[in-house]
């Protein structure tokens, strides 16, 4: 059963371009595609490890500017791709260092100030980032000589990307460090006592999840070719937050869930409403107050509690915390 | 020596804004441990609404008292329907508010438009005073002084009234608080609805100097952010300094190293955080 849902979502996703019709509705799948890499990045923190981030489109943005850079001054692309990831696990290093000195609001603190100085780097240091007006790029690159320049090759491209990030992130939760870095997360002290280096785990947990923000990235300066120091406000890691808490934190399935209706909303809705921000308020807002869950877990007790009412019950239901 | 002087005397103005603004955030997370991320929202909210009440023909002060007042009363909506449910849920705080300040910023582009909408100085505070020989701003000065004053009255609260030991006794341990019988519960709102008075004031006196435009908000609030945490979180004393640390490494840092401002802004934080991770004058980590 398990197995052949997994093969009929392979299949549905191998084929969006064929059946999805306009090309405008490729791309957005696109989007979808890379910013639930990004979303499955910051869930590790924010999901696995218990560390709220509002600073992670400075890592994404660090991605995106390193590589268009190079990419302008003529390096080939397998190296830019090398080169910026390198750059990307080298801020995020530094970035952890810091917020790791706090834990829960120290944290986030820490990390909207690391993410508000690499805004002001993207957008005042004009001539390294070109200030405001941003870099544009010539061109994606053409993986062993294959052209992604027509939206359905640079969605399968994408999709690729995606599923060895789905993967890894599977391969990470069941692995032992997956377990350690939910130990940290729920008892620090415990894990501490039993011989566990919290901060190590906490620190490489922050690379892991600031890799693939690099990795979204980079797709997200191919997909545009082009990066402007909007791609690095706070309003960007806010929306990145809001879609690993839409979707529902540590879970594999939520950021994807979160990603698709948070670009839905914002690329379908916006071309009907025009206050786009308000609206992304208002959900922030209304998750928050009523489905703090998100909306995977959200559903799945809803669903829950739909049979439940719907079944007759034989034994007494467990005591609500 | 005249520009060192005129940029000193900026400094000075832009810490005591921010004095105003990050008092009320540094209480608040004080005492309610909620990062109130749409502080910068209530400063740019309250002079967006002061705006509109001169253009309806009232004068500066009664429109910057009002203004705040406004900002006040929304302040307390927020924290009776929305903080209250979310009591030591912080991340929900930070998305709450985070959304909240996004759905201001909206309404607030919708109402007043796009354009920047500029506050004139009142008529008294025009044109300059002559201090030991050189021409300050009159209003700069008087702004300067109004956070002075603010500083001492705040502090007189806090240290001398009976409210102001409440809420002390609140932000050192507000569990322990409650058992002594103090409605730390009511403190909350007070606090909070004093901090949104005092961002709105703050929003409005600094009208005349910064103007109002959208993006304000987004701009004020990592600097009162940079100011709690240089500071630490709770401390009237702390934010004083660190207002004008921040006003004079934001306003020199702007005119020395105009590509870097921002880097010379977060820098000092960063090294406060690795040496002294609760603040100048905070007492414990948070």
């Amino acid at each position: 059963m398990r197995t052949l849902t997994i093969a009929a979502a392979l299949a549905l996703l191998a084929t969006v371009p064929l059946w999805v019709g306009s090309t405008y509705y490729v791309n957005i799948a696109s989007q979808i595609l890379l910013y639930a890499v990004f979303a499955l990045g910051i869930n590790v923190l924010v999901g696995y490890a218990g560390l709220a981030t509002l600073g992670h489109a400075g890592l994404f943005g660090i991605a995106a500017y390193t590589a268009a850079r190079l990419m302008n001054a003529g390096a080939d692309h397998f190296s830019v791709a090398v080169a910026a990831l390198a750059a990307t696990l080298a801020a995020a290093a530094i970035f952890a260092v810091l917020a790791l000195r706090g834990t829960g609001l120290g944290f986030v603190m820490i990390t909207v100030a690391l993410g508000q100085i690499v805004w002001g780097i993207a957008y005042r240091w004009i001539s390294i980032t070109n200030g405001d007006n941003g870099i544009a790029i010539k061109g994606r690159p053409r993986p062993f000589g294959l052209s992604l320049a027509s939206p359905a090759a640079f969605y399968w491209a994408t999709l690729v990307v995606f599923l060895v990030a789905v993967v890894s992130m599977a391969i990470f939760v069941a692995s032992p460090f997956g377990a350690s870095v939910r130990g940290a997360r729920d008892q620090p002290r415990r894990m501490n006592a039993l011989g566990y280096h919290v901060w190590m785990i906490r620190f490489l947990a922050f690379l892991w999840s600031g890799f693939w923000s690099g990795v979204a990235g980079l797709l997200y300066l191919y997909y545009n070719q082009f990066v402007s120091p909007q791609a690095v406000a706070l309003t960007a890691s806010a929306e990145a937050l809001l879609m690993v808490i839409s979707g529902g934190t540590a879970t594999l399935l939520g950021p994807i869930v979160g990603a698709a209706l948070v670009v839905i909303m914002k690329n379908v809705a916006s071309a009907y409403i025009e206050r786009w921000n308000f609206v992304l308020g208002g959900i922030f807002v209304l998750i928050v107050v009523f489905m703090p869950e998100g909306l995977v877990p959200g559903t799945a007790r809803l669903g829950r509690w739909l049979l439940g009412v719907w079944r007759p019950r034989t034994v007494a239901p467990a005591p609500r915390s | 020596m005249t520009l060192w002087l005129v940029l000193a005397i900026n400094s000075i103005t832009l810490g005591g804004l921010l004095f105003l603004l990050s008092a009320g955030f540094s209480l608040i997370f004080g005492l309610m441990k909620i990062p109130n991320l749409t502080h910068g929202s209530f400063f740019m909210l309250g002079a967006y609404l002061a705006t509109s009440l001169i253009a309806r023909g009232l004068d500066f002060w009664t429109a910057a008292l009002l203004g705040g007042l406004l900002v006040a009363a929304f302040g307390g909506v927020v924290e009776r329907l929305i903080l209250r449910r979310l009591a030591g849920a912080e991340l929900a705080q930070v998305l709450v508010t985070l959304g909240l300040s996004f759905m201001i910023a909206d309404v607030c582009l919708m109402v007043w438009t796009g354009d920047p909408i500029r506050i004139d100085t009142p008529s008294g505070l025009r044109g300059a005073t002559s201090v030991l020989g050189v021409g300050f701003p009159t209003y700069r000065l008087a702004v300067s002084l109004i956070a002075v004053a603010f500083a001492a009255g705040l502090w007189a609260l806090l240290d001398r009234t009976r409210l102001g030991a409440m809420i002390r006794a609140g932000v050192d341990d507000a569990p322990m608080a409650r058992v002594v019988g103090i409605r730390v519960s009511r403190l909350f709102t007070i606090v909070f609805c004093l901090g949104a008075w005092l961002a709105g004031f703050a929003g409005v006196i600094g009208g005349p100097i910064l103007s109002v435009y959208p993006g304000l908000d987004q701009e004020m609030l990592p600097l009162a952010l940079v100011v709690v945490i240089l500071g630490g979180s709770g401390s009237l004393l702390g934010s004083f300094v660190g207002s004008f640390v921040v006003g004079f490494l934001y306003n020199f840092g702007q005119a020395m190293f105009p590509e870097l401002a921002y880097v010379v802004l977060f820098l000092p934080m960063l090294i406060v955080l690795v040496v002294r991770p609760q603040g100048l004058f905070g007492r414990q980590v948070i």
